[in-house]
């Protein structure tokens, strides 16, 4: 009967259907920790003397105190090292299994889950992490919990939740030359709202969708969150199964192919009715930034700072008012124009090999702008590994930008990594509301491509605007690959 | 968890819309490990403004806090609603709620009541022209009154039901345990798990080091 992806991920998970307006009891197949979201957590099973219910479901690593740079010295931050120690013994205490810093399995917790291979379809993921929602991509149902609900899960190994709704962001056509899922994303955002998408579980399809690889499709989940929605996801498919084959938690032999039969069904119906639908075509895209101070004051980069004035719905345009100050940019100041002091690669939004290898890509043997910090987080330690092993490390070192270990870094300002007031970035991470990533810090959404080629022109800039649509003195051209389109 | 039927106490109208996590508790707040203490982490960046609300005499002990649409978006850190909390606020009402939010709110006793804009128009007229009012959210009845403005609030059912016996989700949960356990057994045995850890082989992790930054920026 349940027609959507969605449903039949949720159906599949339910202990107990809720009456009387009760909400459903759901059953977690992966509960990803972090050490921020966790202490009080675990101190609360501590208080009521439980234990940890499914410890061989559950998985930690560090990411957002941990610091990029002399990872094998004590972190310098106190509140930031007794986080970490926490989880740590935490982790000990309950027989959960921890990546630490300095493992080769340390990373963004939205990372380590994929590239272990754990993240897999038809799962229910939840973290005390908003951007849980990256796991969508696998067609997953994977959101994001607050402290409570990851002591629930702790316990229980189920949550009580009440069915989401459902809309279909449908995509078509193709994207153009620079255009990438980071701007399909920012797109959607803006065209919805950062409220557009709330109470929903978003369902991405279509040939754009598609046409990208699993990595680019993880950008678009994980950024769901930022229109409101609670989970994105994408259903599964051959380029799913590609990715997943071989990871060292997928399924083998007997157990590969019962796998691959199930996630084969995970799909909406062809009839399937959604609560809300939403089309947009791939080729109207261009490259995105955004220019405010939520993720939904987005434009197109050939585009304006917004004039309040011209803004009719009076919210809207004291919020453009206010973030426009925020920002210290000039209404109407064109968005290329706008200079930038420091560019930031990294996040679970952007910090894994494609996005490496697309920025190596553009600024292989290029200088960045001289007044330019550039700043290369990979998202976890094997990203790291694999990067310099197809020696992008030291195309970042030559370009001048800064090559750091792996963590959530200058996407948030819980780390050294930070902006110091009135800097201004142009990051690939997902949020750019007032400090987030520093106190004063201006921040600006980009994908990586306009993030390298901010980087070596020092203002807002797209690939296109390097000039030849030859991104390197080599003569390679950007290929789908670099922008996450699969070669088919 | 306390029960919570009714509560009276000073307004504070808060014109802003979207007002997201990262401006309810900076991020750097959510470093602290306790349960408690969050009092000065809440909107600490617009604190530091002489002219923000909370500063005002009239506002400054409120607990009914009357914000623009889109309260609490972006982040899931509780810590936004325990910094609430920790301040004295009781109840937040708002025309739209983020639903990471209004979930964590929920767990936590601080009710989030969702009010028709129209409605919190009339009412942050009401506080602003006599600082001081104070609001009656009545939980049973879904309503919200100040002086003599009574409108309605919106709640699901489960939320209201759940303050109202101040019961807690997990002894609520554990009262199933046996329906968990039968559903454990049904699991497919090819979903994955986390132990026995499988990964590929360890390998040594170089510390990347600070950089001298040559051109007078700020260094790593």
């Amino acid at each position: 009967m349940a027609g959507t992806l969605a449903e039949k991920v949720w159906d599949a998970h339910v202990v107990r259907r809720g009456t009387d307006g009760a909400p459903d009891l759901l059953y977690i197949d992966l509960h990803l920790v972090h050490e921020v979201t966790s202490p009080q957590a675990f101190e609360g099973l501590r208080l009521a003397g439980r234990q940890v219910r499914r410890p061989d479901l559950t998985l930690a690593t560090e990411d957002h105190n941990t610091p990029t740079l002399d990872i094998d010295r004590p972190i310098a931050d106190a509140t930031s090292r007794t986080q970490i120690e926490t989880l740590r013994r935490n982790a000990a205490e309950f027989g959960v299994r921890i990546h630490s810093l300095g493992d080769a399995d340390q990373g963004i917790v939205h990372q380590v889950g994929p590239q272990l291979g754990l993240t897999q379809p038809g799962l229910t993921v939840v973290c005390g992490d908003s951007h849980t929602s990256t796991h969508g991509a696998f067609g997953a149902l994977a959101f994001g919990i607050g402290t409570s609900e990851v002591e629930h899960v702790l316990a229980t190994q189920t949550l009580p939740l009440a069915p989401f709704k459902t809309m279909a962001i449908t995509v078509n056509g193709r994207l153009p030359e620079g255009a990438t899922s980071k701007d399909i994303i920012l797109a959607v955002i803006a065209k919805i709202g950062t409220g557009g998408g709330q109470g929903y579980v978003l369902e991405y399809r279509g040939e754009a969708i598609r046409a990208l690889s699993m990595e680019a499709r993880m950008t678009i989940c994980n950024m769901s969150i930022e229109a409101g929605a609670r989970a994105g996801m994408i259903a599964p498919d051959e380029t799913t199964f590609e990715y997943l084959k071989g990871r060292p938690h997928a399924p083998e032999g007997a157990d590969w192919d019962a796998a691959v039969e199930y996630w084969r069904t995970l799909r909406s119906d062809d009839d399937a009715v959604f609560d809300a639908e939403v089309v947009l075509d791939a080729g109207d895209l261009e490259p995105f930034v955004t220019w405010g101070t939520n993720p939904g004051q987005g434009l197109p980069l050939s585009g304006s700072v917004p004039v309040p004035e011209q803004i009719a719905d009076p919210t809207e345009r004291v919020a453009a008012e206010r973030a426009i100050e925020y920002m210290g940019l000039t209404p109407g100041q064109p968005l290329r124009e706008i200079k930038v002091d420091t560019v930031f690669i990294g996040s679970c939004t952007n910090g894994r090999i494609e996005d490496l290898r697309s920025v190596a890509k553009v600024v292989r043997g290029r200088k960045k702008a001289d007044d330019v910090r550039v700043l290369v987080v990979p998202s976890s330690a094997r990203v790291r590994l694999q990067a310099e092993a197809e020696g992008l490390d030291k195309i970042f070192l030559e370009f001048g930008a800064e090559w750091r270990n792996a963590g959530c870094s200058m996407c948030l300002g819980m780390n050294p990594d930070q902006l110091a007031p009135g800097e201004r970035s142009a990051s690939t991470s997902n949020r750019n509301f007032e400090g987030r990533q520093g106190k004063g810090g201006r921040t600006h959404l980009v994908s990586p491509l306009v993030a390298a080629a901010t980087a070596i022109r020092g203002t807002l800039s797209s690939y296109a605007d390097l000039g030849t649509g030859r991104p390197a003195p080599d003569g390679s051209p950007l290929t789908d690959a670099d922008r996450g389109l699969q070669t088919v | 968890m306390e029960k919570f039927t009714q509560h009276t106490g000073v307004g504070v109208p808060l014109r802003r819309s979207n007002v997201d996590t990262d401006q309810i508790i900076p991020a750097v707040y959510l470093k602290r490990v306790t349960r408690t203490g969050f009092e000065d982490a809440l909107f600490a960046a617009w604190r530091g403004d002489p002219s923000f609300v909370l500063n005002q005499d009239a506002y400054r002990n409120g607990s009914v806090l009357v914000a623009g649409p889109d309260f609490g978006t972006g982040s899931s850190r509780e810590h936004a609603v325990w910094a609430l909390k920790d301040y004295g606020f009781k109840v937040v009402i708002s025309a739209r709620f983020a639903d990471i939010f209004r979930g964590n709110s929920g767990k936590q006793g601080l009710l989030a009541a969702q009010v028709a804009q129209e409605d919190v128009e009339l009412i942050w007229k009401i506080l602003e022209t006599n600082p001081g009012t104070e609001i009656t959210v009545d939980l049973a009845a879904r309503t919200v009154q100040c002086d003599d403005v009574v409108v309605p609030f919106q709640v699901d059912d489960y939320t209201r039901w759940r303050l109202m016996e101040g019961l807690d989700d997990i002894g609520l949960t554990l009262q199933h345990v046996d329906e968990i356990e039968a559903f454990e057994q049904r699991r497919e045995p090819w979903r994955p798990k986390t132990l026995p850890a499988k990964h590929l082989p360890p390998v040594e992790i170089k510390a990347a080091r600070p950089v001298e930054v040559a051109i007078g920026r700020r260094p790593a």
